[in-house]
């Protein structure tokens, strides 16, 4: 049993350490989708993060803070969509800019915050389902925002592919001409997918800060919005590749946590860097089939919009 | 009688141009209207003045005996217009029910859409499965659909822009079948175009644009073809003189034996067999539908894509299959692309630094630094030789019109005495005046005794100045004929696909 | 500077006060000068490198990485030498750091080049691989043998220092390198073939395809000239101005270089003034942190807000100059 119970323990926490990634990830491939690139998805997570612990050591309610996140990382997300889409600045010079912005902010507003303790989320007990074995802690006893991030999925998933929404927010990312000459409004369109991703960083952030390890570090994000951004990529966008890419990655994380636990002698730093070497492979192994990512990308994204008078 | 459509004093000024002065038009119902005018007169911001893509300054629109605003395509569609674009408003990864459900209003549900889209089909010859990606569809399959975009609605008037560019001459006559038909049934259609032997044989009446104004009203059946054209352009037709019926000796220039390159883009075109020998002094044509692998075949003798072998294309006698552009460049070989902003040119950059684009062999670079004098002075030979019309050779090359920088483009690739000339689609969108420019340096290189080889939609083009005319379908290439011994018919079966296959036999 | 006005208003500081501590007082000195320049010298040299990449549409933002990288690099071969140093160390050192930086931007390259990689994301990932490598360094086999369990490498050698220029400051000659590498990259994109090929390849990559220009060698040019360069401003750094490996030997150059190079209009002689700019802002916050008492990350904010405004104002002067020429010179 012992074998069995220490894969749970490891499933678990791949689950825990993948959610925020799930988050980011569903949140800028809406974004994608509708042709905006924004690269700012870890300065979103950062303020969010930064914003969403403040409103919670400030109000003593987790509740308050992960709702002040998520409208954290909308306001930042909004900056982005107006330089982008109203101002038609570079996207990806305008997405770096708004992670460097995000960085630096929440540094800012964080400082006072470093250290201080809060009680975090706690996981739901639901009595008896969290006892029967394997699945009851597999699917049983996870935190409420797990299973917001299953719903999420789950909208996320209907939204793109069985509703007339979702069908109007692909044309527009294939193609923003044609769906302008058909009469959408492609801003509008696209400032409200840009919103929704930056109120899944905000949330994505929230898990960090308030659930994951309930405190505020400096650049506590440590590069998972940029490796939500390749698990875009790596998903072909699509939806549930994204969440099962997002768990592989926290599985990785958390394996390399195990692999020590077990007394291997490795040092701490060099196992840190097994997420990021894994994302470069996996992106290298992805966008080796040039085919696959041509006829799955949003046609138009990255390109800025011009409306013709 | 009331008419469908009455444009009064349709005015739209942009910065630097008025597009439209004063416009007036008429569609009475069940009529087919021609709008006939030159590249610039005005004709598209009209029509996205029709369709609420585009809000006029000043002027009144009468919608069947009322005054309305279209504020918006949406408002246009429900007032019963619909409009078949030029350039389609397709989305390649969508379906084409989910295509057509995106240009309707939100009420149908796509089950029965997908159903109203095989009844239509039907009825009007418009074939087409409904569960199909847009991006497995040929150009013409695209155009039905959004024909029956159009249809699925129910229109009063239909605005066709340019619709046959796209189509072979057996899809043009399948597709004036179906706009007779709609006509008999009451609904208006205002038919774009430039090609005056079309309006002759379709339209019922015709209103002629120039310069933004209305210069004349009248019926296609009552006049000529000629003097369609002087209405048009305001003077007679420009002509080319073209030299005598000429003999060629076999001493093939560029040569391209059984060229066999599969696409790299999922959705190209796969060049199969292509097999052309140009000789000296000779202008070939190679017409053909958009989407048939022009685009490929252009790459493949630029050297972009290099060929599996050296030997399936030969410049004067040397394998170049294996060379890339540059080296082509020095051994003789110019081309003129398909794109004039983007590709022929890069837009923000200079007339100059756009000489030095393709001409860098000739001594403008020297140990790796770029000699400034030189090139400026290629630029302004350019200018000079080829009339382009700019403040000088620092402008910019996207401040030039579309008829002056393609000037430009075929002046940098002549002016540097090239054996073979590649040229795609040369006059595409360019002013009269221009065309007829490039045409006579085109037929001059050939006199002095470069060879030529033309991709064009244009048959008539094609037909004033070519020796040979081949076509290009689905990737493969048709033998070429003596444009005296071929006709406007045989090119069009040609164009579906319908020939032997050519080949040389003797090739490794 | 109506933003920075706002910030500080909001911190409840005389925001005129902070202001003139953060823009002025570092220039009120010649040892803070020498501060400004030695600021000013790893964000040229990478912000240069930048420069020619962003032209050619080469997004790399790993420059951070790569300058640790060159930082490991040339720092190995200074505790190498260790005891047995000579002339030869100093240009073996900038040699090493220059192919230190090159070799982590060979990464991308490769990746881009052969499957089609996104740069953006395989640099910035490598950033966090560099900079977790230098942690385990100098936290592990590298650390000084004297240095009472604290995480940094011993203090390099007389010839593993650049010299210092002027008396009463800490102004190295890393400051010619910086000078030197500027030379370079301006005639490059001004007058070489190369540099127009990138330029080409930056602004219309069909038309760069059409006239033949290769674009994988484009992306290898631009990724090795601003890994070399990144490289290169690690090393200056750390032979110049730090003397030894510590766990963090930049804050933050590499990132703040890509607003340094937008700043600069993707100009090298721009990029020069906006480096100076940039450094002030660095020797800014930290007169703000000291005479003040407020928080250093005041200059990550202003940064951000900076590339906003930069970017923003782009467009702004983009119209006007539409509306008041029809026609564009084009740049350089």
């Amino acid at each position: 049993m012992d074998g069995l119970d220490a894969a749970i323990t490891i499933l678990v926490g791949a689950i825990r350490a993948g959610t925020p990634l799930v988050f980011a990830a569903l949140g800028e491939l809406i974004a994608e989708k509708s042709g905006v690139l924004n690269l700012g998805v870890e300065g979103m997570m950062l303020v969010g993060a930064v914003v969403g612990f403040m409103a919670t050591v400030t109000t003593g309610s987790v509740y308050i803070g992960i709702l002040a996140a998520v409208a954290a990382g909308m306001v930042m997300a909004l900056i982005f969509g107006v330089l982008t889409l109203s101002l038609l600045t570079n996207q990806v010079a305008t997405g770096l800019a708004l992670t460097i912005f995000g960085v630096g902010l929440s540094a800012f507003l964080g400082i006072k915050y470093v250290g201080t303790p809060i009680t975090g989320l706690k996981p739901l007990e639901i009595p008896f389902f969290t006892d029967i074995p394997v699945i009851g802690r597999l699917l049983f006893g996870h935190d409420l925002l797990i299973y917001v991030s299953f719903a999420l999925f789950i909208a996320v998933a209907w939204f793109l592919y069985r509703s007339r929404a979702g069908l109007i927010l692909r044309a527009v990312g294939e193609s923003h001409d044609a769906a302008h000459a058909l009469g959408y409004s492609v801003v509008a369109i696209r400032y409200m997918a840009v919103l929704f991703g930056g109120a899944c960083a905000g949330l994505s952030g929230a898990y960090l800060s308030l659930v994951y390890t309930p405190q505020w570090a400096e650049n506590m994000t440590a590069g998972r919005g940029w490796i939500a951004l390749a698990l875009v990529v790596f998903a072909t966008w699509r939806p549930g590749r994204a969440m099962l890419g997002a768990y592989l990655f926290g599985g990785i994380t958390i394996m390399g946590l195990h692999v020590q636990a077990l007394g291997f002698e490795i040092s701490s730093h060099l196992v840190a860097t097994l997420p990021y070497l894994a994302t470069i492979i996996v992106l290298a192994m992805i966008s080796r089939d040039a085919t696959k990512i041509r006829l799955n990308a949003p046609a138009s994204l990255g390109k800025p919009f011009y409306p013709s008078a | 009688m009331t008419p469908q459509l009455d444009l009064r004093e349709i005015t739209k000024r942009y910065p630097g141009c008025l597009a439209n002065d004063r416009v007036g038009l008429t569609v009475m119902p069940g009529e087919i209207h021609a709008l006939l005018g030159e590249n610039g007169a005005g004709k598209s911001t009209l029509v996205k003045i029709i369709f609420g893509v585009v809000k006029p300054d000043a002027g009144e629109i009468w919608w069947n005996g009322a005054q309305v605003t279209i504020a918006n395509p949406n408002a246009a569609r429900a007032l019963g217009i619909g409009m078949v674009f030029q350039h389609f408003n397709l989305f390649d990864s969508l379906t084409v029910a989910e295509n057509i459900s995106l240009g309707v209003d939100p009420g149908h549900d796509l089950a029965k859409l997908t159903s109203e889209i095989g009844a239509i089909s039907e009825r009007y010859g418009l074939p087409i499965n409904p569960h199909q990606h847009i991006h497995a569809l040929s150009v013409g399959e695209r155009q039905r659909v959004e024909i029956i975009r159009c249809l699925v609605q129910n229109p009063k008037l239909l605005i066709m822009d340019e619709p046959t560019s796209v189509l072979t001459p057996q899809e043009v006559e399948r597709l004036f079948e179906t706009l007779r038909r709609l006509a008999s049934e009451g609904c208006s259609i205002l038919y774009i175009s430039h090609k005056l032997d079309e309006i002759k044989a379709l339209c019922d009446s015709a209103t002629v644009l120039r310069l933004g104004k209305v210069t004349a009203r009248c019926s296609p059946a009552d006049e000529t073809p000629k003097s369609l054209a002087e209405m048009m352009i305001g003077s007679a037709l420009p002509t080319t003189k073209k030299a005598m019926v000429k003999e060629f000796t076999e001493d093939p220039l560029l040569e391209l034996r059984n060229l066999d390159l599969p696409a790299t883009d999922p959705l190209g075109i796969n060049l199969r067999n292509v097999t052309l020998s140009l000789n000296r002094g000779e202008v070939i044509g190679l017409a053909g539908v958009a989407g048939n692998g022009q685009k490929e075949l252009l790459a493949a003798i630029n050297g972009e894509r290099l060929a599996p072998h050296g030997a399936m294309l030969r410049l004067a006698g040397r394998d170049i299959g294996q060379e890339g552009p540059e080296k082509r460049r020095d051994e003789g070989l110019a081309f003129v692309p398909e794109e004039r902003l983007g590709r022929g040119s890069v837009p923000e950059m200079s007339l100059a630094a756009n000489t030095l684009l393709t001409w860098h062999h000739k001594g403008q670079v020297k140990t790796g630094f770029v000699d400034r004098v030189e090139v400026n002075a290629q630029a302004s030979k350019i200018r000079e030789t080829f009339d382009v019309r700019c403040p000088d050779v620092q402008a910019e090359a996207k401040s030039l019109s579309g008829g002056n920088l393609q000037k430009f483009i075929v002046g940098r690739e002549i002016l540097q005495g090239p054996e073979v000339l590649i040229l795609g689609y040369p006059t595409w969108g360019v002013d009269v005046g221009a065309a007829a420019t490039i045409r006579q340096a085109i037929l001059d290189l050939a006199a002095s005794g470069a060879g030529v080889l033309i991709v064009s939609e244009d048959l008539d083009e094609l037909f004033e100045i070519c020796d040979q005319i081949a076509v290009i379908a689905e990737g493969r290439l048709s033998p070429a004929r003596r444009t005296a011994n071929t006709s406007v018919e045989e090119l069009g079966l040609w164009m579906s696909g319908q020939f032997e296959p050519t080949g040389v036999s003797d090739a490794a | 500077m109506l933003a920075g006005i706002g910030l500080f208003g909001a911190l409840g500081t005389d925001p005129f006060l902070a202001l003139y501590t953060f823009f002025v007082r570092p220039l009120t000195s010649l040892y803070s000068i020498g501060e400004l320049l030695i600021k000013a010298t790893p964000l040229l040299l990478c912000a240069l490198g930048l420069t020619v990449g962003f032209r050619g549409n080469v997004w790399n933002i790993g420059a951070e990485g790569q300058l640790t990288m060159g930082a490991i690099a040339s720092g190995g071969i200074a505790l190498a030498a260790y005891g047995q140093d000579g002339p030869w160390l100093l240009p073996l050192m900038l040699l090493a750091g220059a192919l230190g930086g090159m070799a982590w931007a060979a990464v991308p390259a490769v990746l881009k080049t052969r499957f089609n990689a996104n740069e953006i994301l395989v640099s910035l990932m490598l950033t966090y691989v560099a900079v977790q490598v230098l942690g385990h360094l100098v936290h592990g086999p590298w650390r000084s043998p004297e240095g009472f369990n604290f995480p940094e490498t011993r203090t390099f050698g007389d010839w593993g220092q650049l010299p210092i220029l002027v008396d009463g400051t800490r102004l190295h000659a890393g400051v010619f390198v910086a000078l030197a590498v500027f030379l370079a990259v301006w005639l490059f994109l001004s007058r070489s073939f190369q540099g127009f090929k990138v330029t080409v390849a930056g602004q219309a990559p069909a038309a760069a395809a059409y006239a033949g220009f290769s674009n994988t060698s484009v992306i290898w040019l631009s990724l090795m000239i601003s890994g070399a360069t990144a490289g290169l401003a690690g090393t200056v750094e750390v032979m110049g101005t730090i003397q030894q490996l510590q766990p963090v030997i930049s804050p933050g150059y590499g990132f703040a270089a890509i607003i340094v190079a937008f700043l600069g209009r993707l100009h090298p002689v721009g990029v020069v003034l906006a480096s100076l700019l940039m450094s002030l802002m660095y020797l800014g916050g930290e007169s703000l942190q000291m005479n003040m008492n407020l928080p250093l990350a005041v200059t990550g904010v202003f940064q951000g807000l900076l590339l906003f405004f930069v970017l923003g104002s782009d467009v702004l002067v983009r119209y006007r100059i539409r509306l008041l020429r029809p026609h564009l010179k084009e740049p350089a």
